[in-house]
């Protein structure tokens, strides 16, 4: 499809959402560009949030991905504060939360993912947060600070960087984890050992293999998470971290292929052709790893926002990256490419005590995924490896006295 | 406010204010210059902000810092004069900096 007067809606401004409106302008598109958004403020960047603004040295303009100028210079019609209700597919309307109707020519569906809820008593209590909106981010912040206690639930990256947070605010802090380790969906254990030792040095407290059954409270605000075993951890503020579902609801309401998400291809295009769903919403295939899977990260919102604001314009499809994460906490960066999937073993290069040092994830001498502790070379190097599927030796990759340069020539 | 020109690798220039405390990567970012793409929003984390800094600013912007320095080496068009704009602090010395982009981000 290249039809340059097409009305595109978009629906969701975050992160894809606003990448893709500014593509679909800088590739050419003349038609009208209508971008939905249930914050009230226009497209930022959330990585930031779980650090820069819990420590007060980012704001909404600081953060913001375009001035928010940029919107009416550009022609696109940024609506704030409003969200999409129903999508009827027959008469390509989207019908919206404020009573009004959009017709669209081309839909994009960036709606996201929204954190779950525990299931559990006490969890409508003031005090228990979510850190996903920058409106998430105000009220942590808010509630942190010198004496104050936060009760982290979830051991997963937003946990553990609030926690880092926290800490740099001079909060005490308790993580409370369901597995027997930390980062245990998404990480190595070597990587889960490391970051729980690195954070227990800097004061925060972890509960492993322990499940909330609940939250108490005084007036209506939090006061303790109760644990399956009948202890109570007193908190002032408690934030659950626990994972995202993705908001797919009026994409399956309307009958669009679904899995863990939208269903895509490789345009980002659904089931229907005059649909697109990019960012934390759409279940993509994986070239790479030949597979389908839904990834949370704003490098693959930006590559999906690029797939479908090149199709829409008639540009070829951009080649498929290999997908990476990046977390901060401390002094610590962690680079993350590609996914372990099918990987026979793994290989520890550096000096984990020190902490510099990256986990390879090996499939015979493949390198499926790096994960890296402040060893961007290895993370550079290793995203490049699996992107060009090149073989490794794993003895030279083993042995940091040689450059990666040289185990990646 | 300090101003900087960017120049993009077809040669085309934009100058614009950038406030002290900004990088120059949210400069270019905040004035929609394009080709800086900052997929990681500054965190050291991606490369895709690379720049040349132009021969008579390199002393005063400094050099890069070991975590940058490696990012840059596995960058594309790497020179002894790049560096990822969004690790370079804006300040007052810096007003009339002049940074040209790398022919891999067009």
């Amino acid at each position: 499809m290249s039809d340059t007067e097409a009305h595109v809606v978009i629906l969701g401004a975050g992160h894809a959402g606003g990448t893709a409106a500014a593509l679909l302008r800088a590739y050419g598109h003349a038609g009208p560009i209508t971008l939905i958004g249930e914050e009230p403020i226009p497209p930022y960047q959330r990585p930031p949030l779980s650090k820069a603004w819990l420590k007060g040295e980012a704001d909404a303009d600081s953060l913001a991905l375009k001035p928010l100028e940029f919107y009416a210079e550009s022609d696109i019609d940024f609506r704030p504060s409003v969200s999409a209700v129903e999508l009827s597919r027959g008469s390509k309307t989207v019908k919206l939360s404020d009573g009004s109707a959009l017709n669209y020519d081309v839909l994009i569906i960036a709606t996201g993912a929204r954190a779950i809820a525990l299931p559990v008593a006490g969890a409508e209590l003031d005090g228990v947060l979510f850190l996903r909106t920058a409106a998430d981010a105000e009220g942590l912040k808010a509630a942190l600070g010198p004496g104050k206690r936060m009760a982290v639930v979830g051991g997963g990256y937003i946990g553990l960087e609030a926690a880092a947070s926290g800490r740099a605010l001079s909060a005490d802090v308790v993580v409370i984890e369901r597995e027997a380790r930390l980062l245990a969906r998404v990480a190595d254990p070597v990587l889960s050992d490391f970051f729980r030792a690195y954070h227990e040095s800097r004061g925060v407290e972890f509960m492993l293999g322990a499940s909330v059954t609940g939250f108490t409270g005084e007036a209506g605000k939090v006061t303790g998470v109760t644990l399956t075993d009948g202890r109570t951890i007193a908190c002032d503020v408690a934030l659950v971290g626990v994972g995202a579902a993705p908001n797919d609801e009026i994409a399956r309401d309307s009958g669009l292929e679904c899995a863990r998400g939208v269903v895509v291809n490789l345009e980002a295009r659904t089931s229907d052709a005059s649909i697109y769903a990019i960012g934390d919403v759409a279940h993509r295939p994986l070239p790479l790893y030949d597979r389908m899977f839904r990834l949370e990260s704003v490098p693959n919102a930006l590559e999906q926002a690029k797939q479908a604001a090149s199709s829409i314009t008639g540009r070829p499809a951009p080649t498929a990256e290999t997908p990476w994460f990046w977390s901060d906490q401390y002094d610590l960066k962690l680079q993350i490419a590609g996914m372990a999937f099918d990987a026979d073993r793994i290989l520890v290069r550096g000096d984990v005590a020190g902490a510099k040092f990256a986990v390879f994830h090996l499939k015979g001498d493949q390198v499926q995924a790096v994960e890296a502790v402040n060893a961007p070379a290895e993370f550079m190097a290793g995203r490049q490896l699996i992107q060009n599927r090149k073989a490794v030796s794993p003895a030279k990759l083993a042995d940091s006295t040689i450059s990666m340069k040289e185990v990646a020539a | 406010m300090p101003r900087i020109t960017y120049i993009q690798h077809d040669g085309a220039e934009q100058v614009v204010d950038v406030k002290s405390g900004l990088s120059v990567m949210e400069g270019a970012v905040k004035s929609n210059i394009p080709n800086i793409d900052a997929d990681c929003g500054g965190a050291c984390a991606c490369a895709t902000c690379h720049v040349y800094v132009d021969a008579d600013w390199i002393a005063k912007v400094g050099p890069a810092s070991p975590m940058e320095a490696s990012m840059l080496d596995f960058a594309d068009n790497v020179a002894d004069n790049s560096r990822l704009s969004c690790q370079i602090k804006v300040r007052d010395e810096l007003d009339g900096l002049i940074v040209r982009l790398p022919e891999s981000q067009t």
